[in-house]
């Protein structure tokens, strides 16, 4: 037999052949412990399973894990489901998981646990984030399955409690693996409509599979986004979900959570009859307290003596009338006074004095002026008749008396040359008391010319 | 004033509780007190009248659409 060498390949992937081919590697059922967990980020989970001897590497791929109902951790106990191969480029075999849930606890419990830790990590259940219960709410939606004893036992309660509510039924699955689904879209609705004042989400009693949908996170998502109150209902009193968690309020059961959600008629008429007692002995009181004032005020000295009030405001009259009427006098006889003073001295400062010079001033003036005008007037006339005695002298009519005439051409001017004149002219010729008209006859010159004296 | 059929019970409620507290305040004028009472005196009927005489209101079931119809409980 010829001495063969084998690669390592050759001899790893003979491994796999063999191990590949074993069918009972195909399919275990592996119980262990985790250990060196690793999540890695493309989303494959790295991990040893151990027991308290020996130790296999283990992977679950990204396609199994995302079933996965909780988280893997170090130390946990699990129950593995999955099969034996090769990893040829390590030349290691290992275990391929293909499902994988948590021993001992259970795998819902775990589950619950956890996405609690997260959420409440996260802040889902603060109480700053609780919002305050509407006291008297006017619509009131109600989701949960439309079928059970929880719809019905919410029904009758609201309506026996608080008939004035209008109760809206919002149907959903409440189990299954569609529920939580469900339930999200319910909520969601009922914010759409913007009617509800409050919810009331919940279901009866069940195994905590049944009551599963409500630890979903889209649940408690949906009920922590709501802005309409929610009051979770899931259940019995035991059972407590993360929706209870989440919710603004939880009650024990549906029938508690309807009794939450609204008041009591009975009681409300009972509050309402008080109030109208409370107001009826405040207006009492109040009466009464007004009643003691008036009757002190009755009492007072001045309503029950008015006619003393009287006498003193009589007598505070009289003295204020006396003191306007003093003061009236008074002011009379000042002004009367300065008044005569003002006369006198009007009177004194009166012009007569000054009038009797000026009249006086005036006739002496005027005896002047008449004197001297009529001596003006006669010394005037004495020159007049001067004048006129002088001017008869002179008068050429007076010549004329004396027997001169003077002639005048037709167009009357004094002939005094004869060449003023032709022959036959018709010339004027004044004598002392009449106008003669005449005709030149004759012409005779004369050489030696008598009348020099042309200005007589 | 809002009249008995726009106010809500709540409203009618909060009124009657302040007023209430207004003549509980002491020192109201005595028309006001009158005043008050009488309008608590309303309010008070108001009140009792909206949880007295309740017209049974009608359970409705809503669809995904958000259309309202009537709903009866299944009593089983």
């Amino acid at each position: 037999m010829i001495e063969r060498y084998l690669t390592v390949t050759a001899l790893t992937r003979y491994i796999k052949r063999k191990l590949d081919t074993d069918k009972h590697l195909r399919t275990i059922w592996l119980k262990g412990e985790i250990s060196n967990f690793k999540h890695h980020n493309r989303g494959h989970m790295y991990m040893t399973i151990k027991d308290q001897q020996t130790r296999i590497r283990a992977v679950m791929f990204a396609g199994n894990n995302r079933f996965l109902k909780f988280m893997p951790e170090d130390g946990m106990q699990v129950l593995i489901k999955g099969e034996v191969s090769v990893f040829e480029a390590a030349g290691q075999y290992q275990l391929y998981i293909h499902s994988m849930e948590p021993d001992g606890v259970g795998e819902l419990y775990l589950a619950y646990e956890q996405l609690k830790n997260k959420l409440e990590i996260k802040g889902y259940f603060n109480k700053e984030y609780k919002k305050p219960l509407p006291p008297y709410p006017k619509h009131i939606g109600v989701i949960t399955s439309p079928t059970g004893a929880a719809v019905r036992d919410i029904i009758t309660t609201i309506k026996r409690r608080y008939p004035i509510a209008q109760i809206t039924l919002i149907p959903t699955l409440v189990q299954g693996p569609t529920a939580s689904e469900s339930i999200k879209r319910a909520i969601e609705l009922a914010n759409k409509q913007k009617d509800f004042d409050v919810l009331i989400v919940g279901r009866g009693g069940g195994s905590i599979e049944e009551l599963w949908s409500f630890n979903d996170e889209v649940v408690v998502k949906a009920i922590f986004h709501s802005n309409i109150p929610i009051i979770s209902a899931v259940g019995h009193e035991t059972d407590t979900t993360l929706a209870d968690f989440v919710a603004d309020l939880r009650a024990p059961t549906p029938t508690g959570a309807a009794e939450l959600a609204v008041p009591s008629s009975k009681q409300l008429l009972e509050k309402t009859n008080a109030l109208k007692n409370q107001l009826n002995q405040l207006l009492d009181h109040q009466i009464t307290q007004y009643q003691t004032v008036l009757n002190r005020l009755k009492n007072a000295y001045a309503f029950r003596y008015p006619e003393h009030l009287m006498r003193q405001k009589e007598q505070e009259l009289d003295k204020l009338i006396e003191q306007l009427n003093k003061l009236n006098l008074q002011s009379s006889q000042q002004i009367q006074q300065s008044f005569i003073q003002l006369e006198n001295r009007l009177r004194r400062s009166f012009p007569k004095r000054q009038f009797e010079q000026a009249i006086n001033n005036y006739v002496t003036l005027n005896n002047r002026l008449q004197k001297l005008m009529t001596k003006y007037m006669e010394d005037k006339k004495e020159s007049l008749h001067i004048m006129i005695d002088k001017l008869m002298l002179l008068n050429p009519l007076g010549v004329l008396k004396r027997g001169f005439s003077v002639a005048y051409t037709k167009d009357n001017k004094i002939i005094k040359k004869s060449e003023q004149v032709e022959l036959n002219d018709q010339i004027s010729v004044r004598i002392s008391d009449a106008l003669l008209t005449c005709q030149v006859l004759n012409k005779e010159e004369e050489k030696n010319d008598i009348g020099k004296r042309d200005d007589f | 004033m809002t009249s008995e059929k726009e106010m809500t019970f709540e409203m009618a409620m909060k009124e009657l509780e302040s007023i209430v507290e207004k003549l509980e305040q002491g020192d109201v004028e005595i028309e006001k007190a009158l005043e008050y009472y009488q309008k608590g005196m309303e309010l008070s009927k108001i009140c009792t009248n909206k949880l007295t005489h309740v017209q049974e209101k009608m359970v409705q079931i809503m669809n995904e659409q958000g259309e309202t119809l009537p709903f009866e409980v299944q009593e089983d």
